[in-house]
């Protein structure tokens, strides 16, 4: 079954238009990977106004259109461009894709023991949905006016007044909806209804558990969004008025529109989405640590039904929470109240994973490889960013903290050195099964501590500048007296955020020679349990040799009596 | 899904019938519009009967009354925070 | 295409007792109610917002509307009967009805072509106001999931058809699926006739 039925196929079935889940898998991480690095980018340009206001660009500024650059120094609508993007970009076009399209596809068939996804072609048109809508983002920063320049949130009426790019972001939304949409739907079918036989929900992998979770709030939660989207589409191009208020003025003068619309009613909609989608991105990473720390402590994970029942409990909660990114939107103490307590509610079951991962380490013989690194730090990185968040869930203290850079340390704790370090780890992790090759520890290691270094130097000094009222979409940061007591902060954040840029060359230099000149690796390099591990390395066309049993739960490390350390899933007895 | 034929046949008087009711409940909530009643009522009722249309279409056509467990739990949980999104003009 | 098996394409799962497409049209259905909530919701949150909202059946024309809602409630019944006649293995019959569906949601899109040509020529357009943003909005989103099912039933009528001599257990399949996804579009239009129409 896994002599390579597709040698016979074009260069362009089988690489480029595969259905084979495993090419998707990698089509999305390798374009999820581009799209991280090419939101970095929009972030460092961003860097260099923040730590020298209005500054010219050294060198790079004369390459940069006039429309963006006047002789090196940003224009305000470039920076606010910027920042759109790079939160568009990191969260709609990289993370997502990367942690559910490239890491859920290249992994739920293999470890639930299916041939391939329940839908080939469908998972085909969602990377090539999601491809496109990459495109229309992308090619937005060409249009005469620039990209969408109203915030990843494009709260109206300000963009629905905005310039073209806006519309272009709204088409590409629609894209990434609904490319999201296909993929989720093939996961979920997937893990139900292709998993081995012996494969129980209990015997799952916590990584399996992490994407039915996910996959069931992109179906759910997204759709909502879709039909924001469309409303405001409908607002610019058909001139409606679903967000925009009646006598709107701008400039002076009063919009030419029919009126009666609500701006809150887009919040509503949107946070109804972002924030499910917020666990989107943490809970394919919690998989991932759980599946890098059982192999590398040697034992099973402590809690694993805990962790289970957790992401359950918490992938419901996330949808009563929403409006506590809105407590100043004036709604009314009862209200705000009960978002507060849901708020206070979610962070159990957050809390509970945090620590069932954390107690795992306890008396495991731990091996400190490149990903367990990544993995090991991700456990205080995720526990910043999370602890930091619950004076936001409060209404005394949001009303200081709200649109602060407070808000947006916390938030990059989470998804930067919490989310992409796991995913990171994922990379090192499941490299040999996807190449047949290992990444050099040597310079992985190298890219841990000097990337672990650096993130912790761009998000720590924002806590700061946030509890210092510093408005978080600022163009000049010295505009106002109390930001120039905290100017220094901005200096030391953009140098980290450029010297982070730069130890991420030994990642990218160490990822392309080790698919070439990397130790070859076994079938299961890590003498890990799961059964993505029992497939020959590199996985040919239909995955399995024969097709797998499973006989025990996924962590059986270290059994008693057992001859190895690790006893894999689909092995009968004691091994 | 494998029927016997006698069973299809059965399902098919089933379908017709439901079709008159259709049929008959989409008049009738037409003709109650004409009353102008006051609009509490008028909407009441009219979603009222659409809800009941709803349920054949959805029972009947789509076959919900003899489907599996997995469906009704996906709808169940579906169900639940459509409300939800329902009732968010309520959260000012 | 690849000569791998995977399983439960026309055989039921054993625990779950459907197919992968029923689970998978499901699993779509339930994101398009999502997407409707979330448009059903705006259109609450406007109406009880604004001071003064019409009165649908005083600028709509609820003759026409009637007509649309019997057409696809027909549609919808004769969806069903081809699935019934394919289920008794009666393939003249099955592309009697499923033919006649397409026809009948041809005849829902005349219908609204005509209605909105109407309302154009009256100059109400979506931009007029907040109702007719609504309307338009609403109906015309439904009207894009009829052309998609008839998209979908043309092909299964035509080309797809072909799948009935070669593997009929699975084209059975999809014709139930493609019949839940037309179900649900008259569903929706179920609830849209009497909330922009009649209240």
């Amino acid at each position: 079954m896994s002599s390579d039925h597709s040698h016979d196929l074009p260069f362009w079935k089988k690489y480029i238009f595969s259905t084979d889940h495993k090419v998707v898998g990698i089509q999305y991480t390798v374009t999820g990977l581009l799209f991280l690095f090419f939101g970095f980018c929009l972030m460092m340009l961003m860097r260099w106004q923040l730590a020298f206001p209005s500054q010219p660009l050294p060198w790079l500024g004369q390459f940069f259109h006039e429309k963006t650059m006047v002789s090196g120094i940003m224009l305000p609508e470039f920076y606010n461009q910027l920042g759109a993007m790079h939160g568009t970009i990191m969260i709609f076009l990289g993370v997502v894709p990367l942690a559910v399209g490239g890491f859920g596809n290249y992994l739920v068939p293999l470890q639930v023991g299916a041939p391939d996804m329940a839908f080939p072609k469908l998972n085909m048109m969602s990377y090539w949905v999601y491809f496109i809508g990459g495109v229309i983002m992308f090619c937005s920063f060409f249009l005469p006016d620039g990209s969408a320049q109203s915030g990843w949130t494009s709260y109206p009426p300000l963009s629905v007044i905005a310039n073209q790019g806006q519309t272009f972001w709204l088409i590409g939304m629609v894209f990434l909806i609904t490319s999201s949409l296909l993929g989720s739907i093939n996961i979920i079918v997937t893990i139900v209804h292709l998993r081995a036989e012996g494969l129980t929900f209990f015997r799952f992998p916590f990584f399996i558990w992490s994407q039915l979770v996910t996959s069931f709030l992109l179906v759910l939660a997204f759709p909502p969004l879709e039909a924001a989207g469309i409303l405001q589409l409908m607002d610019r191009v058909a001139g409606t008025s679903f967000f925009m208020p009646s006598g709107l003025v701008v400039s002076g003068q009063v919009l030419q529109a029919s009126g009666g619309g609500n701006p809150l009613l887009w919040q509503h909609l949107f946070w109804f989405l972002a924030h499910p989608e917020v666990y989107v991105l943490i809970l394919p990473a919690m998989g991932i640590v759980a599946e890098i720390m059982a192999c590398n402590t040697r034992k099973p994970i402590y809690g694993y039904k805990m962790l289970v029942y957790s992401a359950i409990f918490l992938g419901f909660m996330s949808f009563l929470v929403w409006a506590h990114h809105m407590f100043l939107t004036g709604m009314s103490t009862k209200m705000s109240s009960f978002f507060q307590i849901t708020t206070m509610i979610i962070s159990i079951p957050s809390v509970i994973i945090l620590t069932a991962l954390v107690l795992s380490l306890w008396g495991g013989s731990i091996r400190f490889t490149t990903p367990m690194l990544f993995a090991i730090a991700f456990l205080p990185m995720f526990g910043i960013g999370g602890l930091t968040g619950l004076p936001l869930g409060l209404t005394a203290a949001d009303l200081h903290l709200h649109d602060t850079y407070y808000v947006i340390g916390h938030f990059h704790y989470v998804v930067a050195p919490g989310t992409i370090f796991a995913l990171f780890a994922g990379v090192y992790h499941w490299f040999p099964k996807v190449t047949g090759r290992k990444m050099s520890e040597f310079w992985g290691k190298v890219h841990f501590w000097l990337s672990f270094i650096f993130i912790n130097g761009i998000f720590m000094p924002m806590f700061s500048m946030g509890l210092a009222g510093v408005s978080r979409r600022l163009y000049d940061p010295t505009q106002y007296a109390h930001g120039l007591a905290v100017q220094p902060l901005n200096v030391v954040i953009s140098y980290s955020a450029w010297l982070l840029a730069l130890a991420q060359i030994p990642f990218i230099l160490n990822f392309f020679i080790s698919i070439f000149a990397g130790k070859k690796a076994t079938d299961n390099p890590w003498e890990a349990t799961t059964l993505e591990w029992a497939t020959p390395t590199p996985p040919g066309h239909g995955n399995f040799l024969t097709e797998p049993k499973v006989y025990r739960g996924p962590y059986e490390y270290s059994v008693p009596g057992a001859q190895h350390d690790f006893s894999p899933q689909h092995l009968e007895g004691i091994n | 899904m494998s029927h016997s034929e006698a069973e299809i046949r059965k399902h098919v008087r089933v379908y017709i019938t439901v079709f008159i009711a259709l049929a008959v409940l989409t008049i009738a909530t037409v003709l109650a519009s004409y009353f102008h009643l006051p609009l509490k009522q008028a909407i009441t009722l009219a979603l009222f009967i659409a809800s009941i249309k709803a349920t054949l279409v959805a029972a009947y056509f789509m076959h919900l009354i003899s489907e599996n467990k997995v469906i009704h739990s996906i709808l169940l949980l579906t169900g639940f925070f459509f409300l939800l999104l329902l009732l968010l003009p309520a959260m000012r | 295409m690849s000569d791998i098996a995977i399983k439960h394409i026309s055989k039921p799962h054993p625990v779950t007792g459907v197919t992968n497409g029923k689970l998978g049209i499901w699993l779509f259905i339930a994101s398009e109610i999502m997407l409707f909530g979330g448009l059903f919701s705006a259109y609450i949150l406007l109406r009880t917002g604004s001071p003064s909202w019409p009165h649908g059946s005083s600028v709509l024309n609820v003759p026409l509307a009637t007509l649309n809602t019997m057409l696809l409630i027909t549609s919808s019944v004769t969806m069903v009967m081809a699935w019934a006649s394919l289920a008794l293995k009666n393939v003249g019959k099955f592309k009697f009805y499923l033919g006649l569906t397409i026809l009948l949601a041809c005849g829902f899109l005349i219908v609204k072509s005509f209605e909105y040509g109407t309302k154009f020529e009256h100059h109400h357009f979506p931009s007029t106001s907040t109702f007719y943003a609504v309307y338009f909005t609403l109906t015309g989103l439904h009207v894009l999931h009829v052309i998609g099912g008839i998209i979908v039933n043309a092909y299964y009528l035509f080309p797809g058809s072909k799948m009935w001599e070669t593997n009929p257990e699975q084209f059975l399949c999809r014709i139930e699926n493609a019949g839940l996804y037309w179900h649900f579009v008259d569903l929706v239009w179920i609830f849209l006739f009497p909330t922009l129409y009649l209240i």
